[in-house]
Order: structure tokens, then C-alpha cells, then sequence
């Protein structure tokens, strides 16, 4: 099947435009219960250095969450011009969960909002704690609806089909399909390693420039939430590929750049897989690494692409994504796992190498989420949902032209504002809570 | 009893989007006033509405949403037909939004470029509307004339906006910044009264649909009540302002009152001719819905969540009621 421009064009936009979207809910869904967190401290302790802090990241949230938000208008209009026939296809279960993200969690967030950064001398202490609250519940209630349409789309249950059209039977099923509760898990982890490493990450780069007890308040804190969520995660996401192995085994085949079905599969460890050959160039393996880790037993059968042509995944972005994002995360746990040790339990001053990977690792969440992303995405490929609907039979009947031109003012804005979002948060995190 | 639930929806789209232009379109319209305001004073206008615009933008989503998933067959063929004014306006929407955060932060010529962005970003965001609304009266004909009739229009939700965003201004403000958005009140009052009078005569000249539902006597003689209205709130505005100035103790709330007024007036009207389409002579909001059993499930979700919504809304403008200062809400 080859691809017409117009999808590519479509697939570049829509992506481009959910890849940079999901940065930001990434982090505010744990900024905001870090304030709630830190906020709570000050209440109770009176503490200033809590204030100092709470101030500081509130400005983060703030900006960041305005991110969020202006991006996130994008999909709204971006799903029905790009994507037409998903609607018409599937509009009746998508429809309803994109509803409800709307009305109870977007709602939450934006109206509250405004009182969480602006009220804080203007209401009463616990309504100014009860808005941080609805705040942070609305950022993970968004991501619960979201990741459950998203689910849906990878592995979906509860439907019927009425008339060409499919519609809702079970609307539990739907929503508890089988991914669900492994990618929610897995997701909300993310962000909560995200957002940590952010602010271990911004603290550090204060440190280096002062002696700071604001920053060494947030950077205790965040460490230890990195340092306990960081191996919970590796076993959810283990967890996560065992359930895609059941439901969408093509992903995994691509993911482990497994080509012909056979027994006692080789693990992968480095390769350059070519779809020309279906071979992998100057692989490096471990003899049936594969069957024992997917199957605990290392003469099982594993279905290789072969097993699910045509509807197969493209490789190589699988291969390596896969590899950067767990790579990230092992690097993230030793990070957590020893700046914990040092800092958290033996009450050290962190020396300044150590502050300095602090520094590099501050966006490494990032990194991993959209390698994350991308596998999940791409894995699912060709299918849009998967044996339902055809990604190719989605589109519009926008012109290249339109797509093309877009695309370039989209991809304008966002190198704008990113640019401005880092040199502002650099600037925040230098100044740190001292303004 | 059973509901039309296309119908019901068709009248939550029109609530939110009648919403969203009305709080948006006043603090759109006050970013398009920025460049006549001096430094010192656009600091106190963008503090007048920092707390509000993220909530405000949000009645958009509620409402594209609600094209999206009722109607999803107009939404593919409206924004489809709109593509390019859609992303225009989102990007629009875009720098004027992270504008507010990044002008508090930034210095020097840095700050220079975000305000100018963001006066920017709410005037492309505006125009934008303006032309889309234009585009869907006349059902997305090609063609010199239509494309005229959008620029018109575009340039009318302009003024329109220019007069909702002074007349906040006026409520939000006091001293010399008020005295001036009394008088951008009344420009914005002269160009959207010519906009709207040029959009009224063009609107049955370009569709015969809209013509017949208009001039169908007597029917005619009782929708005349429109119009009437909406030049006695157009009158209420300029009257309330020159009674500011003269005595300062007058009503504050009033031009705004009168704004939002021919707002909703022009909403009315503006549905009155549409109804029922979704796109004109077309496709109706019955073609266009999606599957009962979808309709009914988010009726269920948003009769229990917009009364609240509502509630928390009107507490929040409580919580910042009063007149706005510089630097206020700075955080």
C-alpha cells in the first residue's frame, strides 16, 4: 500500500501537533500535585521557605499549563479535519469520551485555575487548598477519559456495529477495555517521573548557582517520588507489553523486530532492521531471549510480521524508540535510586557532578513519554482502531496545499513558543525562589 | 416522552458558542486595544483579564466539542471548508495565550515582542472568527463576492470585540485608562453599528433561504422586534458611556450590559437564519447528528455538569470582582 501525500501530510500535522500537545499535561498533571503538596506544607507549617517554593512552581504550572491549553484547542479542531472518517466511524463511542473529558476535567481545570494562581489572597486559605485540589483531580480525571478513548482505539471491547456505523454496547467494557488500566498506569507513572526529574532537574541548576533552601526542599521531594515511582514503572510497563503481547501482537513483533514466526526467538539487543530483507543488519542478540522474557519459557512460539501481513507496523521507529525509552528509564532509576541514597537518606549535600546530570536529566521524562508515544502510536499502525478502521480510510478531503501550508505555520508557532518556554523556565529556575 | 436530542444539542452548541464569543470577545478585544493604551496601562489591562481568558477559551472546546461529537458530519465538512481560517485562528489563539504568560517574565525587546504578539494574536484570532462566520452564511461559496462578505464580516466581530473589550474596560478599570476605553467604547460602537447594519442588508441578498425566513409577512412585522432591540441597546451603550463621564457615579456595569445585549441580539438573529442547517441549504442538524445512543449518553454527562459549571463560573467572577491594578494578578 503506498501512502498518498496528503495522509503523510495529515499524519505529520496531527502528529506534530499531539506530540508537542503531550508534553505539557505530561508535567502539569504532577506539577499540580506537587504544588497541592507543597501548599499543604505551608498551611501547615507556616513555613515561607514552603511559600518560596510554591510560588516558584507555580509560575512553572502557570506557563507550562498555558501551553497545555493553546496546543490542546489544536486537537479539538484537528480531529474532524484531518480525520473525518474516524467520527463518522467511530464517533459514537469516541465522541461521548471526548464529551465527558471535556465537561468534567478540562472544566475543573480552567475555571479553578483562576483561582489557584490569582486567589491567593483573595479567598479564604482552605478554599485556595480546595481549588489546588480540583486542579490536580481535573489534570488526572483529563487524562483518565483520554487514555481511555486511546485504549479503546489500541484494543476495543464493548461495541456493536450498527448500520456501518459502531456504537457503544457496553460502555464499561469500553472504557475498562483490556489496555486500559496497564496504559493509564503506565501513563500517570510517566508523568509523574516527568514532572520529578523536571524539578530535581530546575532545582539542581539553581544550586549550582546558590546555596538555596527552597531548592533543596523541592529537590528532597522530588527525588524521593522519582526514587519510589521509578521501579514501580519499569514493572508496569512490563506488565503493559505482556497485555499488548495478548491483544496486539504485531506491535510487539515490531518492537522486537521479530520477522518470521519460529521458536526459541533471539532477544534483540542492537540492530538495523530492513524491510527490504525482513532481516536485521548486523544484529547483535541473545539466543531466545525473546521467547523466555515474552513467554517465560525459551523454546515458545513467537509470531513474527510474517504472521499479520499486510496489517503490519512499520519497524524500525518501534525498534528504536522502544530501546531510547527504556534505555532513559534505566538511567532514570540509577539517578533517582543513587541521588536518593545520597541526599534523601544519608542527608548530604549533593556534590556538584551530581547536581550537574541533575541538570542534563531534567527533561529525560520527556524523552521517554514520546518515545513511548511513538511505539504505542506507530505500533498500532495501519490500523487507526485497531481491526475496526484503516488509518488511510480516515482522511479528509483537505488539499495538500492547505495541509502543507498549515503545517509550516504550526511547526513556526511552536519552535516560537518552545524557545520561550525554555529560555523562561532556564531563567526561573537560575533566579529560583528569590524574587 | 422522547427528546430531540439533536435539537437539545443544536441549543447547548449555540449557548456555549453565544458564551465563548461574549466572554472571549471582550478579552480578545481588549488585547486588540493594547498598541493605543500606554505601558503603564496595559499592564493594568492585561491584569483585568488574566484570571479569566483560560476559562474563556474553554467554551470553545465545549462548543467545537459538541460539533464534534452530535454533529460529527458537519464538523468534517465546516472546518474542512475552514481549514486555513481555522489554523489561522489557532494560531492566533496560540500567541496571544502564552503571550499573557510570557510578556509578565520577559525584558526588554523581549517584552516589546510578546505585547506586540500578543495584540497580534487577538486580532488574527478575531478576524478569523469573523471571516469563518462569514463563510458559513453564505454555505462556503467560492468566489470573489462571498470572500468579500467574510472580510466584512471579519472586520465587523472585530469592532465588535474592540466595543465588548473597551465596555470591560470601563466596568474593570478607573481614572485615565477608563476615560479612554469610554472613548474606544464608542468607536468600537460606530464600526460594529455599521458592520452589522452592512451584514443584515447582505445576509438575504446572498442566500434566498435566509431571505424568505425574513421577509415572509407578517411574520416579517413581529421579527422586526430584532432589530429594534438591538438599536435600543445600541443607543443604551453610547448613552451609558456619555453619562460616565459626565458623572462618574453612573453605572459602570451598564456599557457592557448593553454590549453583551446587541451581542446576544445579533446571536439571535444570526440562528434565526441558519436554523436548522449546520451548513445552509445543505445539511440539517437531523443529517448531520450521530448515533442516538451517543447523543444520550452525553446528554446525561453534561445535564449534571453544566449547572455546576455554571455555579463555579459565576463564583469565579466573584472572587475577582472589583476594579483591576497592575501587577495584580501577577503570580
Amino acid at each position: 500500500m503506498v501512502a498518498s501525500d496528503a495522509l503523510l501530510l495529515a499524519r505529520a500535522q496531527f502528529g506534530l501537533n499531539i506530540g508537542f500537545h503531550i508534553l505539557f499535561p505530561t508535567l502539569t498533571i504532577t506539577l499540580a500535585w506537587f504544588l497541592l503538596y507543597f501548599r499543604v506544607r505551608y498551611a501547615r507549617s507556616g513555613d515561607a521557605q514552603w511559600l518560596a517554593v510554591y510560588k516558584l512552581w507555580v509560575k512553572v504550572f502557570a506557563l507550562t499549563f498555558a501551553m497545555g491549553v493553546v496546543s490542546g484547542i489544536t486537537m479539538s479542531f484537528q480531529f474532524g479535519t484531518n480525520w473525518p472518517g474516524y467520527m463518522l466511524k467511530v464517533g459514537a463511542v469516541a465522541g461521548p469520551l471526548l464529551a465527558y473529558e471535556v465537561l468534567t476535567a478540562f472544566f475543573l481545570e480552567a475555571t479553578f485555575l483562576g483561582i489557584m494562581l490569582f486567589g491567593m489572597n483573595r479567598v479564604p486559605s482552605s478554599v485556595h487548598i480546595f481549588s489546588a485540589t480540583m486542579v490536580a483531580g481535573g489534570t488526572t480525571l483529563s487524562a483518565f477519559w483520554i487514555l481511555a478513548l486511546n485504549s479503546w482505539m489500541q484494543t476495543p471491547a464493548g461495541f456493536a456495529i450498527d448500520g456501518g456505523q459502531v456504537i457503544a454496547a457496553d460502555w464499561l467494557a469500553v472504557i475498562f477495555n483490556p489496555s486500559f488500566p496497564y496504559r493509564f498506569a503506565h501513563m500517570l507513572i510517566a508523568s509523574g517521573l516527568t514532572g520529578a526529574f523536571v524539578i530535581i532537574g530546575l532545582s539542581a541548576w539553581r544550586l549550582l548557582r546558590a546555596d538555596d533552601d527552597a531548592a533543596t526542599k523541592s529537590l528532597r521531594a522530588a527525588l524521593i517520588v522519582a526514587a519510589v515511582l521509578a521501579p514501580i514503572q519499569i514493572f508496569v510497563g512490563d506488565s503493559h507489553g505482556l497485555n499488548t503481547l495478548a491483544h496486539q501482537p504485531a506491535k510487539i513483533a515490531g518492537i522486537e523486530a521479530i520477522w518470521k514466526t519460529g521458536k526459541g526467538v533471539p532477544l534483540v539487543l542492537f540492530a538495523i532492521p530492513n524491510p527490504e530483507t525482513q532481516t536485521n543488519d548486523y544484529a547483535v542478540e541473545i539466543p531466545k531471549g525473546a521467547s523466555w522474557i515474552l513467554k517465560h519459557d525459551a523454546d515458545a512460539e513467537l509470531k513474527g510480521l510474517d504472521a499479520f501481513v499486510p496489517d503490519t507496523p512499520p519497524v524500525a521507529p518501534l525498534f528504536f524508540a522502544f530501546r531510547a525509552m527504556v534505555g532513559l528509564g534505566a538511567a532514570m532509576l540509577a539517578i533517582a535510586w543513587f541521588g536518593g541514597w545520597l541526599v534523601v537518606i544519608r542527608r548530604r549535600k549533593p556534590p556538584r557532578l551530581l547536581l550537574w546530570i541533575f541538570s542534563a536529566f531534567t527533561f529525560a521524562g520527556w524523552g521517554a513519554t514520546l518515545c513511548g508515544w511513538l511505539v504505542t502510536e506507530i505500533g498500532r499502525q495501519p490500523w487507526l482502531v485497531t481491526g475496526l478502521l484503516r488509518t488511510a480510510d480516515a482522511t479528509g478531503k483537505v488539499s495538500e496545499g492547505a495541509l502543507g501550508a498549515s503545517l509550516t505555520g504550526y511547526v513556526t508557532v511552536y519552535a516560537l513558543m518552545f524557545t520561550a518556554y525554555m529560555v523562561v523556565l532556564t531563567h526561573l529556575a537560575r533566579k529560583g525562589s528569590q524574587t | 416522552m422522547t427528546i430531540d436530542y439533536p435539537l437539545v444539542f443544536c441549543g447547548l452548541m449555540g449557548l456555549a458558542i453565544l458564551l465563548y464569543v461574549v466572554l472571549d470577545g471582550y478579552d480578545l478585544g481588549v488585547g486588540m486595544l493594547m498598541p493605543a493604551a500606554a505601558p503603564p496601562e496595559q499592564d493594568v489591562m492585561v491584569a483585568s483579564i488574566g484570571p479569566f481568558w483560560d476559562a474563556n477559551e474553554t467554551w470553545l472546546v465545549l462548543g467545537i466539542g459538541i460539533l464534534l461529537v452530535a454533529f460529527p458530519a458537519a464538523h468534517g465538512l465546516i472546518l474542512g471548508a475552514l481549514y486555513l481560517p481555522v489554523a489561522g485562528m489557532l494560531i492566533g489563539l496560540m500567541l496571544r495565550g502564552v503571550a499573557f504568560e510570557f510578556r509578565i517574565k520577559a525584558e526588554g525587546w523581549h517584552r516589546e515582542l510578546w505585547n506586540w504578539l500578543f495584540w497580534f494574536g487577538s486580532f488574527v484570532a478575531s478576524f478569523a472568527q469573523g471571516y469563518m462566520l462569514g463563510r458559513t452564511i453564505t454555505g462556503f461559496l467560492p468566489g470573489f463576492l462571498p470572500f468579500l462578505f467574510g472580510l466584512l464580516v471579519g472586520a465587523s466581530v472585530c469592532g465588535g470585540y474592540v466595543l465588548l473589550g473597551a465596555s470591560w474596560l470601563v466596568l474593570r478599570t478607573d481614572g485615565a485608562l477608563q476615560r479612554k476605553a469610554l472613548a474606544w467604547a464608542r468607536w468600537g460602537l460606530l464600526w460594529v453599528g455599521l458592520g452589522v447594519l452592512l451584514v443584515s442588508v447582505a445576509t438575504p441578498l446572498a442566500s434566498d433561504t435566509v431571505r424568505h425566513k425574513w421577509f415572509d409577512f407578517p411574520r416579517t412585522l413581529a421579527l422586526m422586534l430584532l432589530p429594534l432591540a438591538s438599536a435600543a441597546a445600541w443607543l443604551l451603550v453610547w448613552r451609558s458611556t456619555r453619562r460616565i463621564e459626565r458623572d462618574p457615579g453612573a453605572s459602570h456595569a451598564l456599557p457592557f450590559a448593553g454590549a453583551v445585549a446587541m451581542f446576544a441580539l445579533a446571536f439571535a438573529g444570526l440562528a434565526y437564519s441558519l436554523f436548522p442547517y449546520l451548513v445552509i441549504d445543505q445539511m440539517t442538524i437531523w443529517q448531520a447528528a450521530t448515533h442516538p445512543s451517543a447523543l444520550r449518553v452525553t446528554f446525561y454527562g453534561a445535564v449534571v455538569v453544566l449547572p455546576f459549571l455554571i455555579a463555579y463560573t459565576v463564583f469565579a467572577y466573584r472572587v475577582f470582582r472589583g476594579k483591576a491594578r497592575a501587577g495584580m494578578y501577577e503570580h
